[in-house]
């Protein structure tokens, strides 16, 4: 009961400090919208053909665009509030159920992509700061510096080239063998076949940056007294690594897990276009191909709200695998 | 003040890497300079046979794409634009987020408090996805990219600034200057900023190769400037033959590469050069 009541507290603190920074997405969300080249009234008037200026007044007095801007700011909101970011002329869809279509495609890429980067670069973290200084984490502190600086787009074309084009192993891209109509274990195999190279080429440059924090805290906590304690109980290297050293070491990671959400959707977007996977950076690109900026930035703003919810619940977990930030508070 | 800098620059000659990182950039910058020379005529003119692999003619040292265009007068080109635009953006979002970040961090309070939600606004949003919806509405071309870059870069500045002007800014130096009268700007410009120069320098150096990152992933996606080359354009167009001439991709991709990589060796050097204690940590 004492935990629950503390973390709905925790929960009630996140919503009410990312108040402000919400507000601010919605306004430069709207003014974007604003800044944007021609109209709702201009695209409908577009698309069935012919238009004379009286009826493109009366489509703009219908949608309320002759309104002064603060009455279409406050129509803006209103819509949100009700789920509604507008409709797609391009679709014939709404907004809303377009990028409800495609969040799971972008979200199942990005989660394999993090988990795979977490895996493997906290592996090459702790080999590095176990053989540190010598010829090991050298050759491994190369790599890392190597991956930081590869494009994900390029990598994933390259890989392309070598796993589909050469060696014919995994497919070029798309979400899943088309009419297969596959369930259970080979549907999941299927999935992951086709995931597999575009969640490595966005994985790369956040293996570099876990491998060279995992490093880092690995060494630093490892200096610690109580691991000299450890050591000096006569505990094996092993349970001293796993359990004394790595736990601690891994708070910074989570944090920097988190933080990395963001990045990770603008990197989505790019690898989707590569593998053309049909998700939400797919949609964005086509959206900016087709001047949908209704799209485009009803994009924007459902992927900052992500990046906010998992801010708080990166928060929550951290109080929760680290009693001493919650006494703090 | 100039003999720890003098260290410095002395630690910087001595790493191997970070060396090899300049000496490549200066290398690909003296051939984007003199690219108009070199390649007088517009890359994008066709000039041969199609689909020549590199070697195969020496006249087109990296072979021709599928309509018989150089590709190293289009890599040579490319890498004005590509230079260009990261050095740029980074300089204009450096001098933004350090505008920002020491106007929050000296003042402190109110001005600090909004300064903070503007940054905290920028670190929320995807800044990738931003930056593709601010080059889509303002139409691409390479000033729309270099401020757009700046835009979404400039917030890690002004983190960085806030901190180390906040940190700066109760120490007796900084209070002496005050106690004679020095105006706000003067202080900011003349007392707080060598000191954080170092930070500013490291940062931007990195700075630069995401830059060089994003500009190439735009132009790939086909939201470059419409009218000249760049390294992403030119592995964008290169993706059609990628099956039969996967040559066009990965030659632009490894300029790509190697000069984001000489950036950050460069930065990483920086690093070392300027916090020798702590790189003895590190290694």
């Amino acid at each position: 009961m004492k935990i629950l009541l503390t973390f709905s507290h925790a929960i009630w603190r996140a919503l009410l400090h990312t108040l402000p920074t919400m507000l601010g997405i919605l306004l430069i969300n709207f003014l974007l919208l604003q800044l944007a080249p021609g109209d709702a009234a201009d695209v409908m008037a577009g698309e069935s053909g012919s238009a004379t200026q009286e009826s493109l007044a009366a489509l703009r007095s219908q949608f309320g665009l002759d309104q002064p801007m603060l009455v279409q700011l406050w129509q803006y909101l209103s819509n949100l509030a009700h789920f509604n970011l507008g409709h797609s002329p391009r679709y014939g869809a709404t907004v809303e159920s377009l990028i409800s279509q495609r969040l799971g495609t972008t979200l199942t890429l990005m989660l394999l992509a993090l988990v795979v980067s977490l895996a493997v670069g906290i592996a090459l973290g702790m080999l590095m700061a176990h053989w540190q200084g010598r010829w090991p984490d050298r050759v491994l502190s190369v790599c890392s510096q190597f991956f930081y600086s590869v494009p994900g787009f390029w990598i994933g074309l390259m890989l392309i080239v070598v796993f589909s084009v050469k060696l014919g192993w995994l497919p070029t891209g798309g979400a899943g063998t088309i009419g297969a109509d596959l369930k259970g274990w080979p549907a999941l195999l299927d999935t992951l076949r086709y995931m597999a190279l575009p969640a490595c080429s966005l994985a790369l440059i956040y293996i570099a940056i876990y491998a060279r924090l995992t490093r880092a805290s690995m060494l630093e906590a490892g200096a610690q007294d109580y691991v000299r304690t450890a050591t000096a109980k006569g505990l094996s290297p092993w349970v001293i690594t796993f359990k004394h050293v790595l736990r601690n070491a891994l708070l910074p990671i989570t944090t920097m897990a988190g933080l990395h959400l963001g990045g990770m959707l603008g990197g989505a977007v790019v690898i989707e276009t590569v593998f053309s996977l049909p998700g939400l950076g797919r949609l964005a690109y086509d959206a900016v191909m087709a001047r949908d900026y209704n799209v485009l930035l009803g994009i924007l703003l459902v992927s900052s709200l992500l990046v906010i919810v998992t801010n708080v619940l990166v928060d929550l977990l951290q109080s929760w695998l680290d009693p001493r930030i919650r006494s703090h508070r | 003040m100039s003999t720890p800098r003098h260290a410095a620059l002395q630690r910087f000659k001595r790493n191997p890497t970070a060396m090899a990182g300049l000496l490549f950039l200066l290398a690909v910058a003296t051939l984007a300079l003199i690219a108009p020379l070199l390649y007088p005529g517009d890359p994008l003119a066709m000039e041969a046979e199609p689909l020549l692999w590199p070697g195969q003619d020496w006249q087109y040292p990296l072979g021709t794409d599928a309509l018989g265009r150089d590709l190293m007068a289009g890599i040579v080109h490319g890498g004005r634009v590509s230079l260009q635009v990261g050095v740029l953006a980074s300089l204009f979002g450096v001098l933004l987020g350090l505008s920002i970040g020491a106007l929050a961090g000296y003042f402190g309070g109110r001005i600090d408090y909004a300064l903070q939600r503007l940054i905290e606004i920028f670190q929320t949003m995807p800044s990738f996805v931003l930056l593709v919806a601010l080059v889509a509405i303002a139409q691409p071309s390479v000033p729309t990219l270099i401020f757009a870059i700046a835009i979404i870069s400039w917030p890690t500045v002004a983190r960085l600034v806030r901190a180390e002007v906040r940190s700066i800014r109760e120490r007796e130096y900084i209070l002496a200057a005050r106690s004679v009268g020095y105006s706000h700007l003067r202080i900011i410009v003349r007392e707080v900023l060598p000191n954080i120069l170092p930070t500013l320098i490291v940062t931007a150096s990195i700075m630069v190769a995401s830059a060089v990152l994003m500009e190439s992933a735009l132009s790939f996606m086909g939201l470059g400037d419409p009218n000249q080359v760049s390294w992403g354009s030119l592995i964008g167009s290169g993706r059609e033959q990628i099956r039969t001439a996967w040559y066009l991709t990965a030659i632009p991709g490894l300029a790509i590469f190697f000069t984001v990589l000489a950036f950050n060796l460069i930065g990483d050097g920086l690093t070392d050069a300027f916090n020798p204690t702590q790189a003895q940590g590190r290694r």
